[in-house]
């Protein structure tokens, strides 16, 4: 599949123009296209409130799109009750059945649809052998570890063999290392079954790990849609510049515009050349985004096309990397990232040094 | 360097290995449990001061009266103090024919003291009960019995009235002279306790007790039900409506506790009486004849409705707190994965809502077990409870005796209900809000 867009023909799951709202007088969703391949995972990221939980819900049924079709394989499923629409779903805090066991929860779908007794035993065996819980199937929820529960509750939604599987937030409730841990585990999963998942998520690292495609969502609308590495590299708007990744941001003035290039004029008088990504013509306020990673410290002055002399802040020491803040072009919230690579810049706070950074990292955004 | 900062280290902790068949010490060489104990003997005591209070008062207001209660049941000192010879003869009788002249001595020796001391009418009281038309008897011939100056005394007492000469009287007296007795509980469950100690049911025109208790069981069932049936969907829409309209349930939920019992049960006189609200509804919609009025009060169908209403609230109050818990995800998750509404409901929330079911009934079912105003004031005749005959030998019959004995059966009842509760769900899962 190409990077941000997926053919009509192959898209399994469409939102066409769908629109939403709860109240008639704000829209939640505004005007979401949005086209899923088959055995894709797509995550939709952004802050509470951008409107991503609204759309996996109504997905799955629970809501309702005030305007425009949700198409799951070329059938509209806007009057399909949630029942009868054979999705899997992972709930934020795993909603397994507390009065049923680990066996019975996993049962649960398979007993509905009125499977054989023996087919249900050896799929709910299969499924929780897939999560490695084999012996626990006797178990009540309330008797397994959170990084169990949510294996467990994986499995029940995958144990009735959907070929879509709905994620909202799934490993918000764990601590750091298993959250990780079961980030793998999940992809993993995803490679191995071939199903589809659409995964929803406000934590941009798991985004980032997981995903073949990541929509970011934005105050109701898709902010952009691309593959992780293109979201992070290439940002096309200030919000998805800031929201995913840190990032070192610059207000200025369009002074010159030639081609893919621009220059642009701080507040404190310098220029600064970036790439014209989202900006319009001379004279309009822009923001430059600047990856700490991708500016040298201690840079010679016309080695690299922007170079500024910049007064040491601040030094955080993080094991990998020394997190440097800087005063430069009269921001003092510039970050730049020193690699802990031995025999790095040694700096102190007060110093006075230099910095620089070539204009392919540094992205002339919109104003916002 | 290393080796001398770790041998201490090794040999302490060798030591506490060491120990472990004997009790721990702490560092000044105390056992570790002694240590513990006196570090936290004075909050232990500062706590037990602080509920010392409320211990008096339940001492005071509850155990004792309920002690004294569950005692007087099986308490009937009357005879035996008051008519102290006869009792000390009674008890050497095998009660198989009518007793020889020492009975008769004793008796009249004390019929002439208990009048002395005017106490002759309690003891022909206590007698009366257990042989009813008696009570003329002890009162006349103690008057004429002090005229007997001298033996034989069987001849002179029957001389006073011969009924004297009749076993059954004897019997009747021998079962009074106990002091304990298991003649209430008997009574109280319709029996009877025999001379010779065999139980008997009472005759038929006696037997009272047993049919209200079981009334009473399933006139509470129904309660209980129907409340359970009124009070769920309630008690579901406090706990998912959103906020605003939850408060304004719950107000209307609460209300009735705001009124007093009293004037909610004389409304439902109001409502249901024959000329009331209810059926004049009724009668304008053609449902019942004008001539017809349907009896809704001074009857079953009266406690019955009335106690639904006033109990409901103790049925609304635990499952809502149960309800309260269950998140709208678990729902979601059955739907999702693959359950209709109905079997979502039914496999889902319904088993979760178990414990605030279970409460509530308990609760509902317990109060109803014991209740007294509304069943006085709109039960009439058919419609009387347990507690009703309670009062009714408490304040009529002055059979405090029986009225305990039906108060402890009542509360063994309510103890073995609770018991089976706690074996079958577990007290523990009980939510009251």
């Amino acid at each position: 599949m190409t990077a941000s867009t997926v053919s009509a023909t192959e898209a399994y799951v469409r939102f066409v123009e769908v629109q939403k709202s709860d109240d008639g007088e704000a829209l939640v969703v505004k005007n979401l296209n949005l086209d899923i391949a088959r055995g894709e995972f797509l995550t939709m990221l952004g802050p509470s409130g951008s409107g991503k939980t609204t759309c996996l819900m109504m997905l799955a049924g629970f809501e309702t799109a005030t305007h425009g079709d949700i198409v799951i394989a070329d059938r509209p499923i806007t009057n399909v009750p949630p029942h009868k629409r054979n999705i899997g779903m992972v709930f934020q805090n795993y909603a397994l059945f507390p009065h049923m066991t680990v066996e019975e929860n996993l049962a649960f779908p398979l007993e509905v649809r009125g499977v054989d007794k023996p087919d249900i035993e050896r799929r709910v065996r299969d499924a929780l052998n897939m999560v490695q819980l084999g012996g626990f199937r006797a178990r009540r929820p309330a008797q397994l570890s959170g990084g169990q529960q949510q294996r467990v509750a994986l499995a029940r939604a995958l144990v009735f063999e959907p070929q879509l599987v709905l994620m909202d937030e799934p490993l918000g409730a764990l601590d750091k290392q298993l959250r990780e841990a079961m980030q793998y585990e999940i992809k993993h999963l995803h490679e191995n079954l071939g199903v589809t998942v659409v995964y929803v998520t406000h934590d941009q690292s798991e985004a980032l790990t997981m995903s073949n495609r990541i929509a970011v969502f934005n105050d109701g609308a898709v902010q952009q849609l691309a593959t992780p590495d293109r979201l992070y590299e290439a940002p096309e708007n200030a919000f998805v510049a800031s929201f995913i990744g840190e990032t070192n941001k610059l207000r200025g003035k369009v002074a010159e515009r030639d081609g893919r290039w621009c220059r642009v004029a701080l507040a404190s008088g310098q220029e600064v050349t970036a790439l014209a990504v989202n900006v319009d013509v001379a004279g309009h306020e822009t923001l430059l985004s600047l990856r700490p990673e991708r500016v040298t410290v201690a840079a010679e002055p016309g080695s690299l096309a922007n170079v500024f002399e910049a007064r040491v802040q601040e030094l955080i020491y993080h094991g990998d990397h020394i997190r440097t803040r800087v005063s430069v072009c009269g921001h003092d919230d510039f970050v730049v990232k020193i690699r802990n690579a031995g025999g790095h810049v040694q700096l102190q706070p007060g110093q006075t040094t230099t910095v620089g950074w070539r204009p392919e990292g540094c992205r002339a955004l919109d104003a916002a | 360097m290393a080796t001398t900062t770790l041998a201490p280290a090794t040999a302490a902790a060798s030591d506490a290995r060491d120990g472990r068949g004997e009790a721990l010490r702490a560092a000044d060489g105390t056992p570790l449990k002694r240590k513990l104990e006196r570090t936290t003997r004075l909050s232990r005591l500062r706590a037990f001061l602080l509920v010392v209070p409320l211990l008096a008062f339940v001492v005071v207001s509850f155990l004792v009266p309920v002690g004294t209660l569950l005692w007087r049941g099986v308490s009937s000192p009357t005879f035996a103090t008051h008519m102290p010879r006869t009792t000390a003869v009674l008890a050497e009788w095998d009660g198989r024919a009518v007793p020889g002249e020492a009975a008769f001595a004793a008796l009249a020796a004390d019929l002439v003291d208990a009048r002395e001391s005017r106490d002759i009418g309690k003891v022909a009281t206590r007698v009366n009960r257990e042989l009813s038309g008696t009570r003329s008897l002890f009162t006349r011939s103690a008057r004429r019995a002090e005229r007997i100056d001298e033996g034989p005394f069987r001849a002179a007492i029957i001389d006073i009235d011969e009924d004297w000469g009749e076993l059954e009287l004897w019997r009747a007296m021998k079962v009074a002279s106990w002091s304990v007795t298991p003649a209430f509980y008997l009574q109280a469950l319709d029996l009877q306790v025999e001379a010779d100690g065999a139980i008997a049911r009472l005759p038929e025109e006696r037997q009272l007790h047993v049919s209200l208790f079981w009334r009473t069981l399933w006139m509470s069932g129904l309660i209980t039900f129907l409340c359970l049936l009124l009070g769920f969907p309630v008690a579901y829409l406090l706990a998912n409506l959103p906020l605003k309209y939850s408060n304004l349930l719950m107000i209307f939920v609460l209300l009735p506790f705001w009124t007093s019992l009293l004037v909610r049960t004389t409304s439902w006189i109001a409502l249901l009486q024959s000329q009331g609200v209810l059926n004049d509804v009724f009668v304008a919609l053609g449902l019942a004849a004008d001539d017809r009025r349907l009896q809704l009060i001074y009857n079953q169908a009266g406690t019955i409705i009335a106690m639904t209403h006033i109990l409901l609230p103790f049925m609304i109050l635990p499952l809502y707190s149960v309800m309260k818990t269950i998140p709208p995800s678990y729902l979601r998750a059955a739907r999702s994965l693959g359950a209709d509404q109905v079997t979502a409901f039914r496999r889902v929330y319904l088993p979760q809502t178990v414990p605030g079911i279970g409460a509530g009934s308990l609760l509902v079912f317990i109060l109803a077990v014991g209740y007294y105003i509304t069943p006085a004031l709109v039960g009439g005749q058919s419609g009387q409870l347990i507690s009703n005959i309670i009062a009714f030998h408490m304040e009529s019959t002055l059979n405090w005796n029986l009225a305990a004995a039906l108060g402890g059966i009542l509360l063994v009842g309510v103890v073995l209900l609770y018991w089976t509760y706690n074996r079958l769900i577990g007290i523990d899962n009980i939510k009251l809000g």
